[in-house]
């Protein structure tokens, strides 16, 4: 966050600074650690969810810092979440229709 | 960016301070080169979202199917291993994002050095990678042919459909990190020729954010095999 990079950046770019490029490395291995952690805890149902909910904090800051979404062009980051939307559309369809037959896929013999 | 060598005779020609002897001459500016070039780049990974998204889905419906054969496969894969890989690739990404930055700097030391534990880091992940694949194939999982009527993870041969889902991830992930390590080379072999400086640095940007889309997939990959089980 130093003004000195700031002050030499590349033609209007944002130029990361190197406290925060090791500090989104640190985040990023102390969320790794985390969820090995969380992994031997048995949470039921809601292990995939505490798995997705860490993974997800995680591509946030790789994708905000690393990727420079937040000090980009709208557009960039707003492709992204409509990607990742259609993607969270299809999983959803998929597995209301999955959800629906499972009692007939359990009934039948193999 | 191939039409660079053409270009250079012009820029010298020119003597101008602000023209980068890699823009193309339908570009009105070096800012509109970089512009267009991170919008196509960005279009690209809303194209490889999509492409992982539908093996994201395959495991949602196998795991929903068959949760008991998810459970039992899954506790078969190396925690240890996957976890050093998951290190390695955000080292990657770290060093690659230094690089983006040492390239807008202007500091051409740091700029190859950076890219070059990029490549080392991304070797050593495919060659973990191999060691785990040679593990799994070693004990036949590769092919749900060779699963019998019966095994300790449940009757029929539907625990294949983990190692499925698994092998076709985790490959077309690796596919991912070996295109990266070339484009990464040919970065480096640009940076090694001075080719980048803090008015064309483009490419090492673009390059950039494709190999954190391939850190991003292994970041939901990890948990959703290996721990979640």
């Amino acid at each position: 966050m130093s003004a000195r990079p700031q002050a030499r950046q590349a033609h209007g770019h944002h130029v990361s600074s190197v406290s925060q490029l090791i500090g989104i490395f640190v985040a990023l291995l102390v969320l790794t650690g985390i969820t090995i952690a969380a992994s031997r805890f048995d949470f039921g149902e809601f292990d995939v969810w505490v798995a997705l909910g860490i993974a997800g904090v995680k591509a946030f800051l790789v994708a905000a810092y690393y990727m420079h979404l937040r000090y980009d062009h709208p557009l960039h980051p707003a492709l992204l979440v409509f990607s990742v939307l259609i993607v969270v559309l299809f999983l959803g369809v998929s597995l209301s229709d999955v959800l629906q037959l499972l009692p007939e896929v359990e009934a039948a013999p193999n | 960016m191939i039409a660079g060598a053409e270009h250079s005779t012009h820029a010298v020609a020119g003597s101008s301070t602000h023209a980068s002897p890699f823009r193309a001459h339908h570009f009105e500016t070096a800012e509109q080169q970089s512009a267009a070039a991170r919008l196509g780049m960005w279009l690209f990974l809303v194209t490889e979202i999509l492409f992982f998204g539908g093996l994201f889905v395959a495991y949602a419906v196998f795991r929903t199917l068959h949760p008991d054969v998810f459970v039992n496969s899954a506790a078969l894969l190396d925690t240890t291993l996957g976890g050093i890989n998951t290190v390695v690739l955000l080292f990657s990404s770290l060093t690659m994002a230094w690089a983006v930055r040492c390239s807008q700097l202007g500091q051409q030391r740091g700029l190859v050095l950076c890219l070059s534990l990029t490549i080392a880091a991304a070797t050593l992940f495919l060659c973990v990678k191999g060691i785990e694949y040679y593990h799994k194939i070693e004990e036949g999982h590769l092919w749900v042919s060779q699963y019998g009527d019966a095994t300790d993870l449940g009757t029929f041969n539907r625990e294949g459909t983990f190692f499925s889902v698994y092998f076709a991830m985790t490959g077309l992930h690796a596919i991912h990190i070996i295109a990266g390590i070339g484009a990464i080379t040919w970065l480096l072999v640009r940076s090694l020729r001075g080719h980048f400086s803090p008015q064309y640095y483009t490419p090492v940007d673009v390059v950039g954010l494709y190999w954190h889309l391939v850190d991003l997939v292994w970041i939901f990959l990890f948990p959703l095999l290996y721990l979640v089980g």
